[in-house]
């Protein structure tokens, strides 16, 4: 069920995107990830419930959730985001998510190719707004 | 101990006999044989005068009064002139299209006025097999017709499974107007059935709390002045449902003098418009604010409303936040500005004042952070400061204003319009334009984004909702269609009043199927195609609401957002066991009581099972638009279809 409206959701997307975007670390933390094992981030996905928000693929919701996949995260942002997250997302703590894990999950999002342009797109392109 | 309860059995019987036997037979108990008896009885019958035994005859005559079947009683097989025909009379004067309800032995004796006397037009009667369904399609119809619908149920089984429906016009403003059949007077209840299910001392106090006005008329005058009462009442700002009982006995006994009886005439309340000097005043702020934003709630009554909404905007060079159907969701000026930086901000209508001025952080310590600027005005124009109650606290926070107007927004545009233009000089002209210019090549950018994000996961499965919205956008763009539903935001253009409708507010699941069902009967007479991003989870509510559609033939395209699950219950319980830093493996035990799994429901089964056209489940994107090419040349020749379309969960 989804009771939020798409227009309304969409909003809220692109402002959490923008706040994840803008993500700096309170504290020093390493402007790198550790290594990531890709196929455990990805099977660490589902088991944590990311794609609840962020959907399946990490491809972000019209509902909550802004795109991951594909984009450049900074690390130090996208950990921030997930430990102590500035808008509604759930933060997740070390005994529910260790860094471990989050550090597969980065990997696993890095991984993912960017979405193709828009252009590629017939129904986007010739839509007659 | 033994003769004298003897005695009493006896006397019991004796008595058992008579009360049986016509009025007219008190005789068969003769005096003497009841001595005879009598004395017989007593423990000491020595001492009493010696009464003589029965003759034959009187023996005889008691057996057979004993063994006699009661006499008829007086009967009245027929009625001329039902009170229930009067009744109807007078819901023809009020102009009802539609009485929508679950039928029901209280209200037995108007829906046969409805559907003989009344020739079933005008009102014509609709088949719902659920009365939360029925107050809901009635709700629909309002909210796409913009007026009102009967809905007619009984006390208190009936509107008990009404009460969400009527919540949901309660919430939503709607002036749905409800009948309930009840059996006043005990004397009339059938033993059982009539007092169990279909009898209450007081029917509205059921639902008072969430209707706006109520009446049990005993008469039918009474009635007839009600009905029209209730009307006037739903009708006035701000708008509600009201709520009539139709006593069982007043419809079926006959009316006792036609001439005696008047519907009295109907006049609808104009609506209030602002104090002139409020006006004034807002205006100049207005005028003089450099970042003005407009946060618009159920402003618009009609298309009149919507045009001058966008007047205002226009007029101000100001952006619209909101405004529901009543603002075309495209124009250059809808969406924009943000009240952080806003210095004057105008609420109309709004009821989520108080969370759009505020910040909210559903963590575990909750706090409210003002959003806007220091010194930044607030005005408020709404018709709901008129009329507020108290137990359901569906107003929000209360919200500081600096000036609050008591006025319906849409009657109160034609003047604020004026007073602004009146005050917008030539220089003045230029720089809202030059703000208007600005906030155009903004919204220009938000909706190339809004299209941009539309290739993230386009080819994902389950279906992206964005793909879901684009791929029936494409199709639809090229056709009159409303939007009975949900429908694709900023990704359907909604250039016209009648393009949506507003959805289920009342908090509750299961009103937005029978709601689109119901806006879809209201356009169904200029053949529209309707058509509404249906939730699984709702449609499990009132499935039943279908039938309704198809055997009523109700043209509609129902396309599932089928992520099998209560989503938004889904993350509340991730929130709870993460705040709790406890997490749930989402792999393995996946969300106890929140998925719809295990089985899967098949939605394209379930519409065929009720006539429509079905098809699904489809998981691949590319099965998408060719099922959507069939379900629509289906829905164009009259049916129901419901695409049966696995998603994302968000």
């Amino acid at each position: 069920m989804m009771r939020v409206l798409l227009f309304g959701t969409m909003s809220l997307a692109v402002v959490m995107a923008a706040a994840l975007a803008a993500q700096t670390p309170a504290s020093p933390a390493p402007a790198t990830a550790p290594a990531g094992n890709v196929e455990n981030g990805k099977k660490l996905f589902r088991q944590h419930g990311c794609w609840t928000c962020h959907d399946y693929d990490a491809h972000g919701g019209a509902g909550s959730g802004p795109r991951l996949a594909g984009r450049n995260l900074p690390w130090p942002g996208f950990s921030k985001s997930v430990r102590q997250p500035a808008e509604e997302m759930v933060p997740f703590t070390t005994k529910v998510l260790p860094d471990q894990d989050l550090a597969d999950i980065y990997a696993w999002v890095r991984s993912l190719p960017p979405p193709p342009p828009v252009s590629s797109l017939p129904s986007i392109k010739q839509d007659n707004r | 101990m033994a003769k004298g309860k003897s005695r009493v059995d006896r006397r019991g019987f004796l008595k058992g006999a008579a009360a049986g036997a016509a009025a007219g037979a008190a005789a068969m108990v003769t005096p003497p044989a009841m001595a005879a008896i009598d004395a017989a009885a007593q423990p000491d019958a020595g001492q009493r005068p010696v009464v003589s035994p029965m003759t034959p005859e009187q023996g005889a005559r008691l057996q057979a009064a004993e063994r006699e079947a009661p006499a008829a009683e007086p009967q009245t097989f027929t009625v001329e002139d039902a009170g229930s025909d009067f009744m109807v009379d007078v819901f023809k004067t009020l102009g009802f299209d539609y009485v929508i309800a679950n039928p029901a032995s209280s209200p037995r004796g108007l829906q046969e006025s409805f559907v003989t006397y009344g020739g079933n037009k005008s009102p014509e009667w609709l088949t719902c097999c659920h009365e939360e369904a029925a107050v809901n399609i009635a709700n629909g119809y309002y909210l796409a017709s913009g007026k009102p619908a009967l809905m007619v149920t009984f006390a208190p089984a009936g509107l008990q499974h009404a009460m969400m429906g009527i919540f949901d016009s309660y919430c939503g403003h709607i002036p749905t107007y409800i009948v309930c059949g009840d059996y006043l007077d005990a004397n009339e209840r059938r033993p059982g059935t009539d007092w169990a299910g279909h009898s209450v001392l007081d029917p509205a106090a059921l639902v008072r709390d969430s209707v706006k006005w109520d009446d049990t008329p005993v008469s039918l005058q009474h009635f007839a002045e009600s009905a029209v009462r209730a009307y006037k009442m739903a009708m006035t700002e701000p708008r509600g449902p009201v709520f009539l009982v139709a006593d069982a006995t007043l419809q079926e006994s006959p009316v006792p003098n036609r001439k005696a009886l008047h519907i009295p005439k109907l006049t609808l309340t104009r609506p209030p418009a602002g104090d002139s000097g409020a006006v004034a005043e807002a205006a100049k702020m207005l005028v003089a604010a450099e970042n003005p934003v407009i946060l618009a709630g159920d402003v618009a009554h009609d298309e009149e409303g919507m045009r001058l909404l966008v007047e205002l905007a226009e007029t101000l060079q100001a952006p619209v936040q909101g405004g529901g159907r009543g603002m075309p969701n495209r124009h250059p000026l809808s969406g924009g500005g943000n009240v952080r930086n806003a210095d004057v901000i105008i609420g109309l209508n709004e009821v989520r004042f108080y969370g759009l001025l505020h910040r909210f952080k559903d963590q575990q310590v909750r706090g409210a952070t003002l959003l806007t600027r220091p010194g930044a005005k607030v005005i408020s124009i709404s018709s709901f400061d008129l009329y507020m109650k108290g137990n359901y606290q569906n107003v929000d926070r209360y919200t500081e204003v600096d000036l609050a107007i008591a006025a319906d927004p849409q009657a109160t545009l034609p003047a604020l319009i004026e007073a602004c233009k009146k005050l917008i000089t030539t220089e003045r002209r230029s720089a809202l334009d030059e703000r208007g210019k600005r906030l155009a090549a903004a919204s220009a950018q938000t909706l190339e984004r809004i299209h941009a994000d539309c290739v993230n996961g386009w080819d994902s499965s389950p279906i992206s909702l964005e793909r879901l919205a684009l791929e029936t956008w494409d199709v639809i763009k090229h056709k009159d269609w409303a939007a009975v539903g949900a429908g694709g935001g900023r990704l359907w253009n909604n250039d016209k009043f009648y393009r949506t409708q507003e959805r289920v507010v009342g908090g509750g699941v299961g009103g937005d199927l029978p709601m689109a069902i119901g806006g879809a009967l209201a356009h169904k007479k200029d053949g529209r195609l309707c058509v509404a991003l249906q939730n699984d989870g709702d449609m499990l509510y009132v499935p039943s609401a279908l039938w309704t559609a198809t055997h009523h033939r109700i043209p509609l395209l129902l396309i599932m957002r089928n992520n099998r699950a209560y989503h938004q219950e889904v993350m509340h319980l991730q929130r709870m066991s993460t705040r709790r830093q406890r997490g749930i493996d989402t792999a393995g035990a996946g969300f106890p009581g929140t998925t719809i799994l295990d089985p899967n429901v098949d939605f394209g089964q379930l519409a065929r099972s009720m006539g429509a056209y079905g098809e699904g489940p489809i998981e691949n994107p590319k099965d998408f638009r060719p099922a959507l090419l069939r379900a629509i040349e289906r829905v164009e020749k009259g049916e129901v279809a419901v695409i049966d379309t696995v998603t994302q969960p968000r």
